[in-house]
Parts: structure tokens; sequence; C-alpha cells
């Protein structure tokens, strides 16, 4: 009954758009209009849930965005890579060690690929990793709270594009490089590329806790490694990447490196790795990177560098790595449910190749080989080929699957998704996307049970889709309806960043393990007040700590004297309260850095450098109750060298 | 051993629940909260239904000058000795089997139990009540009366944007049944003694 009242309303809320709108002018917006169902579709009533998460990579913004669907609604943005102010991510003195690097302090980041952590070849809804591109970087974000656990650098590596793809057991997540360098690097002539650079190919090992550590490389030619999947089912153990630039390419790649008829996709061998590695056959090669793991204990993050990494030379370990020529400078690498099919993805190429794991593994044993590159064996085309899907569109650039087999691919250059049959090869359906979409994304889509009811394609070009915002536009997302025989576009939504990649699974996996407040008794930060008697303020030198405690609708202390011009101020302020949604935030009159946004029973730490004499205010930043215009409070700034008692006080006392 | 005493027994032991369970629950549902906050009154403590709760609820009350829930009142200290007094006493009675004393510790605890509701009434007047004049928020009534936040002592009321549901819990349920048994008992020590039917 309760179905049906909200279908009605649906109904006219659609047919209302539709009189209102007097007719839309494009082809998909008076489609999606005229079918009252459409709107339907993604219509979730006031108060009820999406069906499924979707995380969708924030792209230059360095951030993981968190939509619902089907009705396209934001939820978050999780700071990943990059600082937030809203967040105090990379302000507070508590997470400022998660964007420590071998280079240092880097505020930003490319993120490009989400992927979901998985169970049996099924998505499990624990964390979410994502690849920093610039500064080769892997994300972990733990699902329970939705924010970012820990930030592993990738070290011999240069956009770090083949990556963050999980492995059927999230034994690993794997992350190559793009570009390919020196390694170790060092003072050369670039003219030297060829036969000197390298490309390394990580493997991350995650334990049970979600803990990653960088197990080994694999030191592959000098190519672009670009994308990745994971075998599955029968293939699991095995890796797949896409490699272009085979020509080894120094200059003016647009050119030189879409010389070659093929170029590879890389099988790698895992299982093969790991006996290599347990008989030694590694190298141990110095290397330093950074290592941030962020405790929800403590609330706190650590850095630590490594400084070593275990390498595998592919010549000297035979049944570790073979190509399978693929036309021409491919871009995604796609594994079907199954595991059967790898979907080569050439972006200059007429037609759409599609390898067979079977035959691969035949190609193999009988060793039918067509040469070898830097002792790789090359298999023949012709005996790993299990298909071509003749003439499908114009630039394809990524493959996804539903669980009926069918894959369902993006062409960036004729800007539309071509559904076809996997085994017949045959196009089933073509729908236009708006416009020059980049990845797409079906729920479950690198797992083997993927959940065929929505594909979320993620455009490259918005124009005129949305009302326009000056030169710079939001990106655009477009939902389809993918459960019967033709795709049906459902509806636009924006997009932050540059989304690549995204990944999605049903809420359920996700909702019911939600953290809601960090118990206070079991936060161990080293500044914590865990009742306003433990509040107080201390010395040391010219360094004041603060610790404060924030609850409806005050601070403790809100007072403070006795502050110098010259000190370093350290807020350390805890939020006493235990009710769900209930934050506090905490602002400083010229704070050279954010605000801080503290969650229930969290402590974060706000630096201040006092520079001015005065009674300096500070303040609730986030509405927390009726009576958060009060929740304020006042610091006295004395000169240097005053002789100001420190003292602190909430309501004289 | 006959029935009657048995059943007396019984009747008499289930209120060992009380220091177990809890005997009553305020709960408290607002716009802000679809997932109620509640206390649970146990006869030797007052509980959050879920960890902080009751912070939660005198967040929540401080802001109309109300007091804290007390985490002791005196009412602790001897409520657990009536309780156990009335189950020692129950048990003995059954023991000697006259059906007239199982009337006589139902009625007992009849009174004790008016006593107990009476002395609720009297906390929950005067927590809803006792109001700190430098309350940040204080409303009137139409009569420019300052308004109280008296709990209702069973069933529901709305106050401000809370509505406030008090109501016996699983102890006081299962001290109702022992004292319904120990009714029974007395029907079928009766009926034991010889008298046919049991008078209504």
């Amino acid at each position: 009954m309760k179905k049906t009242v909200f279908s009605i309303t649906a109904f006219a809320i659609s047919a209302a758009m539709l009189v209102g709108c007097g007719g839309a002018k494009k082809e998909g917006g008076k489609k999606g209009a005229l079918s009252g169902s459409n709107a339907e579709k993604v219509y979730v009533a006031p108060g009820e849930h999406d069906e499924f998460y979707a995380f969708i990579s924030g792209g230059f913004s360095g951030q993981l965005a968190v939509y619902g669907l089907p009705s396209g609604r934001l939820f978050k943005v999780i700071p990943i890579f990059s600082q937030d102010a809203e967040k105090a991510y990379g302000y507070n003195e508590e997470t400022k060690p998660m964007l420590e690097t071998s280079y240092g302090f880097v505020p930003w980041d490319d993120a490009h690929h989400p992927d979901l952590s998985q169970t049996k070849g099924e998505i499990d809804g624990r964390w979410c990793f994502i690849n920093g591109n610039n500064t080769p970087r892997i994300a972990r974000v733990d699902l329970k709270t939705f924010e970012t656990a820990e930030i592993l650098e990738i070290p011999n590596s240069a956009g770090n594009h083949s990556s963050s793809f999980v492995t059927e057991n999230t034994e690993y997540v794997v992350a190559g490089t793009r570009f390919s360098v020196p390694v170790p690097q060092r003072d050369m002539p670039i003219s030297e590329y060829k036969g000197n650079f390298k490309g390394a190919l990580s493997f991350i090992s995650v334990g049970n806790e979600g803990e990653m550590d960088l197990s080994f490389q694999i030191l592959m030619p000098g190519f672009d490694y670009d994308l990745a999947h994971p075998g599955r089912g029968a293939s699991h153990g095995w890796f797949f990447f896409t490699t272009y630039n085979s020509e080894e390419a120094n200059s003016l790649l647009e050119v030189n490196a879409s010389q070659n008829d093929k170029d590879f996709i890389a099988a790698i061998n895992w299982k093969k790795a790991e006996e290599y590695i347990a008989a030694g056959k590694f190298t141990t090669v110095p290397a330093e990177y950074a290592h941030n793991v962020y405790s929800d204990r403590t609330h706190s993050a650590t850095s630590t560098m490594k400084k070593e990494v275990r390498v595998l030379n592919p010549a000297d370990c035979p049944g570790l790595v073979y190509f399978l020529p693929t036309p021409k400078s491919p871009h995604g690498c796609d594994v079907d449910p199954s595991g059967e099919y790898i979907v080569g993805n050439g972006k200059l190429s007429a037609n759409l190749t599609v390898h067979s794991f079977t035959k691969m593994l035949d190609a193999i044993k009988n060793e039918k080989f067509d040469g070898e590159a830097y002792g790789i064996p090359i298999l023949k085309f012709e005996d790993v080929l299990a298909g071509t899907v003749v003439q499908p569109g114009l630039g394809p650039l990524h493959t996804e699957f539903d669980d009926k087999g069918n894959a369902y691919t993006t062409f960036f250059i004729s800007s539309e998704v071509v559904k076809w049959k996997l085994g017949t090869w045959e196009v089933l359906d073509r729908k236009p996307t708006y416009y020059s979409v980049g990845h797409l994304m079906i729920p479950g889509g690198n797992s083997q049970k993927p959940w065929g009811k929505y594909l979320v394609a993620m455009n490259k070009i918005t124009k005129d889709r949305y009302l326009p915002t000056g030169p710079e536009l939001c990106q655009s997302a477009q939902l389809y309806d993918i459960s019967g025989d033709k795709m049906e576009l459902l509806s636009d939504f924006p997009t932050i960043g540059e989304p690549h990649y995204a990944a999605a699974c049903p809420a359920d996996l996700i909702a019911p393990n939600q953290t809601k407040i960090y118990k206070l008794e079991d936060n161990q930060h080293p500044y914590v007040a865990k009742s306003e008697k433990e509040t107080k303020v201390v010395r040391e030198g010219n360094v004041v700590h603060v610790y404060m405690t924030m609850i409806r609708s005050h601070f403790a202390p809100d007072n403070i004297e006795g502050i110098k011009v010259g000190d370093k101020v350290y807020f350390h302020v805890t939020n006493l309260e235990q009710d769900y949604d209930v934050p506090h935030g905490f602002a400083m009159i010229g704070a050279n850095n954010s605000e801080l946004l503290i969650m229930p029973g969290q402590t974060e730490t706000l630096f201040w450098e006092p520079k001015q004499v005065g009674v300096w205010p500070m303040y609730c930043t986030d509405f927390c109750s009726a009576l958060h215009q009060e929740m304020q409070g006042y610091v006295r700034v004395s000169p240097a060298g005053s002789s100001t008692a420190l003292s602190w006080s909430l309501d004289g006392e | 051993m006959k029935t009657s005493k048995i059943i007396m027994i019984v009747a008499a032991l289930l209120p060992t629940a009380l220091f177990f369970l809890p005997m009553w629950t305020i709960q408290l549902s607002a716009p802000q909260y679809p997932e109620p906050l509640g206390m649970e009154i146990f006869i030797t403590k007052i509980a959050g239904e879920k960890d902080g709760d009751l912070q939660n609820i005198n967040l929540m009350n401080h802001y109309v000058g109300m007091k804290e829930i007390p985490e002791h009142i005196p009412e602790f200290e001897f409520f657990p000795w009536i309780v156990g007094g009335m189950i020692v006493l129950g048990v003995v009675f059954g023991l000697i089997g006259n059906r007239l004393l199982f009337l006589l510790w139902f009625w007992i605890a009849s009174i004790l139990g008016c006593l107990g509701m009476y002395d609720f009434y009297q906390w929950e007047y005067d927590y809803g009540t006792s109001l700190d004049p430098k309350a940040a928020i204080k409303f009137m009534d139409e009569a420019g009366q300052l308004i109280t936040y008296q709990p209702p002592l069973i069933g529901t009321q709305t106050i401000l944007n809370f509505e406030a549901t008090s109501l016996p819990a699983i102890g006081a349920y299962i001290l109702f049944l022992g004292m319904a048994l120990s009714i029974v008992a007395y029907w079928v020590g009766r009926y034991e003694a010889g008298h046919k039917f049991p008078p209504l």
C-alpha cells in the first residue's frame, strides 16, 4: 500500500514536470520525461534509503564521493589525498601524518580507481581502496567509519594508474605504474629511456584488519601500464594489466606510442610470484616510502618511513609473466564474472578484443610463443583470442558486466555505451552518453557477482547538461536501467572532481555496520580530557597545551588567560557527547589552518599561534543545539614577557 | 507437597527477577530522536536503555533547568531488602501452607506496590517541577505559569518536543504474575480443602 502511494506520488511529480518543462530539448531528456516510470525508478521518497552505496572517485579533487543509487544523492565526500578544511583532514595535528610521503607533506593527489574489498569473489563491504595517481599512494577507507584508515606510498612507481584493484579474497590490492622510470631513480639522459626504464607492478598484501604491506614488486619492461583487473574463479591467482607505449617512446607519445599494431596485456601469475618469493628468488632493494596509519583509539595517525622492497625480475622467473598481444594501445583491462574472458579495450582500434583464459593456459602449456620481450614470452594472438566484437563504436575504453552474460563497453569518441553478448560477441543495444564517457560502473562490476540493475556512466564532458556555472562545470554521471533487454537512461547527476572509476554494492552490506559514536571510555588520545574535571591548561616553555572539552552547549574551559604573543598553543578538544549525530565544531579567530569538526567521543587538536595582544573569541561551528550560538569563549593574549598568570575557568569555577 | 504450596512458593520466588530486570521504563522520543532515548528503573539503579541515554536525557533536560537523573537515591538502599523480605515471607507462607497467609502475602505486596508507585510519583513530581531558576529556557503556559515537565505516572504524554511514555517493564510484569499466582494458590488451597468451586 505504501509503495503504491509512493508510486502514484512519483507519477504525479513526473507528470507535473512534463507539463512544467513544456517538453525537454534533448533526446535523453525527452525520453526520460515522457516515460513516467523513469522518474519513479530514481525517486527515493523522503526518509527512505537508496538501494546501493556508490563510491565515485573524486578525481583531481583527491577525494572519494559517496552517493546513493538510484537517487544520485551525494552523502559524503571522504577526504583521502587532499586536505579538507571542513573536516580538518590534513590540518589538525592528528591527521597531518596521513599526507606524509617520501617527498614530505603532499596535500593533494589525483584519485582514480576505487575498489571494494572481497571475500570469495564477492564484495564484503569492509573497505574501499583508492589510488593516488600523482605521488603514488594507495589508501584504504574503513567502511565502518567512512574515514581514511591507512595510506601506503608506492616506491619505484610514477603515475600510479593501473591501481587499485583487489584480488578475490582481498589477498592483495594491486598497483601498477603508468610511467616507467629509472629504477632506482638516478640522473641519466631521458633519451636513453629504451631498455633502461622499468615499470613496477606492486602487490600489497592486506591483513585481517585491513593493514597494508608492500609484499613485492615485479619489475617489468619500460612500457606504460594503464589499467588492470584480477582473475577470478578459474583465473584466480592471475592479474591482467594493459600496456601501451610498447614502443618505449619518451617524447610526443601521442604519435610515437601509437605506432605498434599491437601492444600487450600482461598476464601475471601472482601465485607463481608467491612461490618465487618463498624460494628466495627476489632481490631486496633500497627504497623510501611512507606508511601512514590512523587509529580510532588514539584518534591520531602515525607515519613511518619504510626502507626496502622485495623485487622480482620476470626474466629470472619463468612462468611469472606472459604477454597477450592486443590491438591498439588498450586502455581498460576487464575480466568477466566467470574469469574466462579478458577484454582489452584497444582505444585506437575499431574492434574490441577478447582473450580467453582457457586458451591462454593452453598456449602457455604448448609454448605457442611469438617471440619474447625482455625475456617475457609473447603468446600468439590467434591462439589466445576468444573473439572480437566487430566495429561496436569508436574509442573503446572500459567494459563492465552484468549477471546475465552481457558486457557493456564505453566508447569515448562516439560517446555511447554498447551492450554486447559474451561468447557470441554480437552487439545487442547502444545508448548515447552525454558526453564522451570514460569509465562505467555496474554494482559489483569487479567481482564474481555483479548486480545487473543499474549502470553508471561517468562522462568527461558536461557542456550543456546542467545550468551553466561559468567556464568551469561540474562533471556528469548518468544512470541507466540495465535490468531489461534494452538499456534505459534514467537520470543525470553531477559529480565532484573528475570521477574515473567507481565501485558500488547493496547498502545492506555496509549500512548495518556503521559506527555511530566513538566510546569516550575507549579514547586513548594522549591529550584527552574525559570529563570537565580533567580539563586544564599546561605551559611547557612557550608551548601551551589546552585540554578542553565540549558538550551541549559550552566549552570547558571557556575563559583562558595567561597566553602570550609568540606562544604555540595546542587546543586538544574532546567532544564529550555520546549521542548519534552530535558533532561539535571549534574555530579560533586568526588560526592559520582550519576549523575542527569533532565527532562524539573524539579528540582533535588545533594549533594556534597568537600574534596580537587582545582578547580573542572561539566558538562552535556546527549548529549543535538550541543554545549553539551561546557556545563560545575567550582567550586573553598578553604581550610576550607579560606576567599574567595562566588561568582557566568555566562559569567562574 | 500440596499443589497450592508449590504454586505459592513459585509465586514468592518470581519477584527475584527484580534484582536483574527493570521494573519501570520511561521512553522519550522526538523528531530529532527517531530512535527514542530511554531510562530503565531497577530496584538498585537507574540505567539508560542504551549507552549514553542517561547523559543525553540529562543534556536535553538541563536546558529547561531539570535536575540530573540521580545516580543514587535512598530507595536503592532499602528496596532490595523489601523485595528480599517479601520473597522470604512468601516462601515461609508457602511452606506453612495456610491459604489465608497466601492472601495476606498478596495484600502486603499490593500495599507495598502502591507505596512504591506513590514514591515514584513523588520523585517524578520533584524531577519535573523543581527547576533551576537560572534555566536557559523557560516556557510559560497560557495562564502565564511556568511550564513543568513531570513525566506521566503511566501512559504517554507530550512534553514540548518530546513524547514521554512511562510503562511497567518486564520485572514489574513478573512481579504481577507472582501476585496473581498467590491468588491462584489461594484458590487451589480452597479446592484442596474440599470447597468444590472457588467462589468469585
